[in-house]
């Protein structure tokens, strides 16, 4: 059992000073201009909850957060199997195992906007081999104009970039699993998918909710890789809740509709992060209990 | 692949080959632009540069607009991951030894800042910054860049320290080493992988993240993927070049990635990232 210290407080206090210099003044500058109008001249007078009646019952914020919703759904249903796919495939000894690794990391590496840039540069029709290529096959495509085009690049763009991060954690769980449970299985007479369902699938859970956590949170947060590669478009069709909220506070100077916008965001993530850490701490605790 | 006393390749290796083959494809058409000139690359449609230059590449490492961008970038990530580990280790060492009074919530807290969406914060660090003079200053991107780092490394090391049994700190107290000597020459070379992985990350999040370091930066300390979104937008389309910027901001990762390339797997599977 970890012993009852107060005093260990003082071991996190740096943190705690850091942190509330970069998230916490920030934060309530944000809650202070959620409440407040102001003509300019750095003359505010409160307007309570006005800002966020107005962004709740926007048709643009309904919008931008449906488009957030599906893209969402749609890389997480497409990266988790195809991850889990990969690393059961991937070998487990020998020279390929680096091989795999350095190279399935390297999109992980490489700056946001350069992801954008790498397939602006690889989807567009005059330049690009993607487009060029689809073009030259008959099929029309044309990310910057067509809005089922400008998605599938988006998401493809997507799968390219996080996959690995799935792959790799589903990997590590996987060369965890000791041989012995594999021969246990053998005798057993157990088949591929049993041997997946009853020892591979149980002993990657802790990482694939971790992996499930990382890919929601971060594919709803999504900036700048779509501000990179359609900029939103074509129309509004790719504008997510971050590029929105960025063109009202920066763009537009809206500051009371974008602050407002900005909490609201900030708790769906923040409710959603809950229940998938409580999850996850819930199974740590059963897993010391089961050890013990 | 040739493993001795393995005469075959298990069929199933075409998976990775596959996604690997997926992975590189647009990265080689990154690679192949930027050996072209713009007249190649606008005009014709070619699978490898037929007038292969290395001007684009010249343009970046002699314009110091552009190739002071390299060095601020490695400068605020280096500073950021200082930082960020300075901080996180006695932190994480109090979450993985101790219970203290608020320390679930107090957890959960931090981690709430690594999930919090940058666009949130990019008003409110700016006005922040302003008003403590540090805007475009290397130390304003690194500090930024802490509301995600910390908490990241924090949860990272907690993982690795956890998986360190008690006894030892209990042995080294009765053997009387004080808590800093303790920390520093016993505890921290025992998690020596932890805290590189940890570093690992650090340095991925903040070097490829944009919108907080262009928003806090003017000049003197814009970051090179800043510099590149201005001159799309600016100078009309210079493909070559911005290519060949793409392909030297891939580099110190790769790099980075070598160096870890058997912590990877490790450290997914103990620090529970």
């Amino acid at each position: 059992m970890k012993s009852w210290n107060n005093r260990a407080w003082l071991l996190v206090l740096p943190v705690l000073v850091l942190v509330a210099f970069s998230a916490v003044i920030p934060l309530m500058t944000v809650v202070n201009y959620s409440v407040q109008d102001s003509f300019g001249n750095n003359e505010f007078f409160w307007v309570g909850t006005e800002w966020f009646q107005e962004v709740l019952a926007s048709e643009r914020f309904h919008n931008a957060l449906l488009r957030n919703l599906l893209f969402s759904g749609i890389v997480l249903a497409i990266e988790i199997p195809l991850g889990i796919a990969i690393a059961l495939c991937m070998p487990t000894r020998g020279i390929g195992v680096s091989f795999c690794l350095v190279l399935m990391a390297l999109p992980l590496l490489i700056p946001w906007n350069v992801v954008g840039t790498i397939w602006q540069i690889f989807g567009r029709v005059d330049i690009g081999l993607l487009g060029h290529w689809l073009n030259a096959a008959g099929v029309e495509f044309n990310y910057t104009s067509d809005v089922t085009d400008a998605w599938i690049t988006i998401v493809l763009m997507d799968v390219w970039h996080w996959t690995s991060l799935v792959v790799l954690l589903c990997y590590s769980a996987l060369v965890a699993i000791p041989e012995a449970y594999y021969q246990a299985a053998r005798i057993d007479g157990a088949g591929r998918w049993s041997i997946f369902r009853a020892i591979q699938l149980p002993r990657m859970k802790r990482v694939l909710i971790i992996a499930v956590l990382l890919r929601f949170m971060d594919s709803f947060m999504i900036y700048t890789e779509p501000f990179v590669l359609t900029g939103g478009g074509p129309g509004n069709a790719t504008t997510f809740l971050s590029i929105d909220l960025v063109q009202m506070a920066v763009g537009q100077f809206d500051i009371g509709p974008a602050a407002a916008m900005s909490l609201i965001y900030f708790l769906i993530i923040l409710a959603l992060s809950w229940v998938f850490y409580t999850v996850m701490t819930r199974d740590d605790e059963q897993a010391q209990e089961g050890q013990r | 692949m040739n493993a001795p006393g393995r005469h075959t390749v298990p069929w199933r290796y075409i998976v990775p080959v596959l996604y690997i083959a997926f992975l590189l494809l647009p990265l080689y058409w990154l690679l192949n632009t930027s050996f072209k000139t713009n007249q190649e690359i606008l005009s014709s449609f070619t699978l490898w540069p037929a007038d292969f230059t290395l001007d684009n590449y010249r343009h970046i490492l002699t314009d110091p607009s552009w190739y002071s961008g390299y060095i601020n970038s490695t400068l605020y990530v280096v500073m950021n991951t200082a930082i960020a580990l300075a901080v996180a280790l006695p932190a994480a060492y109090a979450f993985s030894r101790y219970r203290f009074l608020g320390d679930k919530h107090l957890f959960f807290w931090l981690l709430s800042n690594r999930m919090a969406p940058p666009a949130v914060f990019v008003l409110p660090f700016f006005q922040l910054y302003s008003a403590f003079g540090l805007i475009d200053t290397h130390i304003a991107v690194a500090l930024a860049h802490c509301l995600f780092n910390v908490p990241l490394a924090v949860w990272i090391l907690e993982g690795f320290m956890s998986g360190i049994p008690r006894e030892i700190d209990e042995t080294a107290y009765i053997d009387g080493y004080s808590f800093g000597r303790f920390f520093a020459l016993i505890f921290m070379p025992l998690i020596r992988s932890g805290i590189g992985i940890a570093a690992f990350f650090c340095f991925m999040f903040s070097w490829v993240e944009l919108l907080i370091a262009r928003t806090l930066t003017v000049t003197e300390a814009k970051p090179i993927a800043a510099i590149m979104t201005r001159t799309v937008s600016a100078s009309g389309l210079d493909w070559g070049v911005l290519t060949a910027a793409g392909v030297l901001t891939i580099i110190p990762g790769a790099l980075v990635i070598y160096f870890v390339r058997h912590h990877i797997a490790r450290g997914f599977a103990l620090g529970r990232v």
